[in-house]
């Protein structure tokens, strides 16, 4: 390569642009255009009701967007755009390169199947299909995620939620996503839960090296988690920058309410 | 050994409606079951019909037997192998009734067998149609409640969840427990659950020259294993298939290799093992064979026989 290359910016991962939704009259999101880098960690805050679920559902393929692009570096197609692949591509491509850790873990999970089974059934929908070798693969993640792998054959019901979310992170990285999506990941825990998956969560990103949207409406998450914020209000994207610069010296009237509305105890 | 029907009076009008089902919903049925047998595996909606029998106890292959049937056919109906059964018997007597056929318990002679549980243990051949009731055709249903992903599911060839069932077994017993309903690949495409029939069957419908349709009622699908087609039972590489084997022989007939029930015989907890099989039992004891228990009260044909002794 040239000299210079340490200073050009990798090519984007995942490059959105002129994402809008709209739900008959009633408006997703509009017009939301960002790209994101491998390794980034976006966040996505706002108030309730801004559009950031719509995006995130949008930019993950779940909701088919009104108008806009959503390119993604895909492993087999090169930089494309999602919805332009036919359905059984962009599945495998969901199932091969994302993960999506939902906020209610029950929304994530099997809840009739054990934990374990839940971890490992990622590596079956890749063809993993030697049971020993998927059993210490989940076994491992379980470790990782520091949940006591004797439980690993308990329903999931059987787990607390903060726990619950642990089994949820391990079924979305055992297979080596290269982009994860979050919604409010730590949504429904107490405080000290909260704490320590998002310290977890913090190291997994690290050492993995994952690129990750993450939407919440905590400050306190977006500080910690992400590297870039959005800030959304009323499906448009008012403000984004670094996370610090953003929190620290919000421009925009809304960033500004919602920076200074945070308890501090 | 077959039951033949007296002619009737009106026998050309009968050919008009007969067998039950009206002419337009057996020729609808007769194009599902071509679809059916053109992509092996694949379940085809078709327009149900309520039969005289409620959902549960045969009305797919009730309906599957009305639209294939004529006149010069001999039908078997088994119930976990059994003729005698209270629902083979009715439903053999049924269409006896609507269609005027004759009936038989002989695997060999019959041209239809529809079964309930159980392949017979006699090896089908070329001309003869296995019918199967079928609960619930989809096998991905219990890990996944949404019709539109299962179809989904089966259009990209997406099976890897079926193994999430399979290593819950595994986790849980240390061995793939799963018995009835053991999921196949027909023709390495199409995941089918081969109706309720204990995995011991599951070899018998690789490359079997019969032609086996699986009908549910209730769920409205048809779908077909064409003669001579591959089908494969899931496993692990390291869990490998298997069927169940027992260390007891048939009580009756001292059968080793065939499917055996296990009889409670009293309160004192004796019990014995017999061939599920009815009609093969049977045909072992008339050539000779003997079991442990031979001449025991449920030895029917020993039965009969005593007075004569």
């Amino acid at each position: 390569m040239n000299a210079i290359s340490g200073r050009i910016a990798p090519a984007p991962l995942l490059s959105v642009e002129g994402l809008t939704k709209w739900y008959g009259h009633v408006l997703g999101c509009r017009d939301v255009a960002f790209d994101l880098r491998p390794g980034e960690v976006l966040g996505i805050v706002g108030e309730s009701g801004s559009g950031k679920t719509t995006l995130l559902n949008c930019i993950s393929g779940k909701l088919t967007p009104t108008a806009g692009e959503v390119r993604f570096d895909t492993r087999r197609f090169g930089l494309t755009d999602i919805y332009g692949l036919s359905e059984p591509d962009r599945r495998r491509m969901q199932r091969e390169e994302w993960g999506f850790v939902h906020q209610n873990p029950r929304d994530g999970l099997r809840m009739r199947v054990s934990g374990g089974a839940n971890v490992a059934e990622p590596l079956m929908n890749l063809g993993g299909r030697h049971y020993g070798d998927m059993r210490q693969a989940t076994i491992d993640w379980l470790d990782r995620v520091e949940l006591d792998t004797r439980r690993i054959d308990d329903k999931p019901r059987n787990f607390s939620g903060g726990m619950q979310q642990r089994i949820q992170v391990a079924r979305n990285l055992i297979h080596g996503p290269r982009l994860v999506f979050m919604d409010e990941p730590t949504g429904g825990l107490d405080v000290s839960v909260q704490a320590r998956l998002l310290d977890l969560l913090r190291e997994l990103v690290r050492d993995l090296g994952l690129a990750v949207i993450i939407v919440t409406h905590d400050m306190a998450v977006a500080r910690l988690m992400a590297d870039r914020l959005m800030v959304m209000k009323g499906g448009e994207v008012v403000e984004t920058g670094l996370t610090d610069q953003v929190l620290d010296d919000p421009q925009h009237p809304y960033t500004q309410l919602l920076v200074s509305s945070v308890l501090q105890i | 050994m077959s039951t033949p029907v007296p002619a009737r009076a009106n026998a050309p009008e009968r050919y008009y409606n007969y067998a039950y089902l009206d002419e337009q919903t057996k020729r609808m049925i007769r194009r599902s079951i071509l679809k059916a047998l053109a992509i092996p595996g694949y379940q085809v909606p078709f327009g149900s019909r309520e039969m005289p029998v409620p959902y549960g106890w045969g009305t797919g292959g009730i309906q599957l037997t009305a639209a294939i049937i004529g006149p010069d056919d001999v039908y078997k109906c088994i119930d976990q192998g059994a003729d005698d059964t209270t629902n083979a018997v009715s439903i053999r007597r049924f269409f006896a009734n609507v269609a005027d056929v004759a009936t038989t318990e002989d695997t060999g002679e019959a041209t239809i067998i529809q079964t309930r549980h159980r392949i017979p243990e006699k090896p089908l051949k070329e001309g003869q149609v296995l019918i199967y009731q079928v609960p619930q055709p989809e096998p991905l249903r219990g890990l996944e409640a949404r019709e539109t992903e299962t179809r989904a599911m089966h259009a990209y060839e997406e099976y890897g969840l079926q193994y999430v069932s399979l290593y819950e077994n595994v986790s849980t017993y240390g061995r793939i427990a799963a018995t009835a309903g053991y999921p196949v690949m027909v023709e390495e495409r199409y995941l089918m659950s081969p109706s309720p029939i204990p995995k011991f069957d599951n070899p018998k419908m690789a490359k079997n020259e019969a032609v086996m349709l699986f009908g549910a009622g209730r769920e409205k699908r048809i779908y077909a294993v064409p003669p001579f087609t591959r089908v494969r039972s899931l496993d692990f590489e390291d869990y490998p298939f298997e069927t169940q084997t027992w260390e007891e022989t048939c009580a009756l007939c001292g059968a080793k290799d065939s499917y055996l029930d296990e009889v409670i015989l009293d309160d004192a907890g004796d019990k014995m093992f017999v061939c599920s099989d009815s009609h093969h039992c049977a045909e072992r004891r008339a050539a000779g064979h003997v079991g442990p228990m031979a001449g025991h009260s449920l030895d029917q044909d020993a039965a009969l026989k005593e007075p004569a002794q």
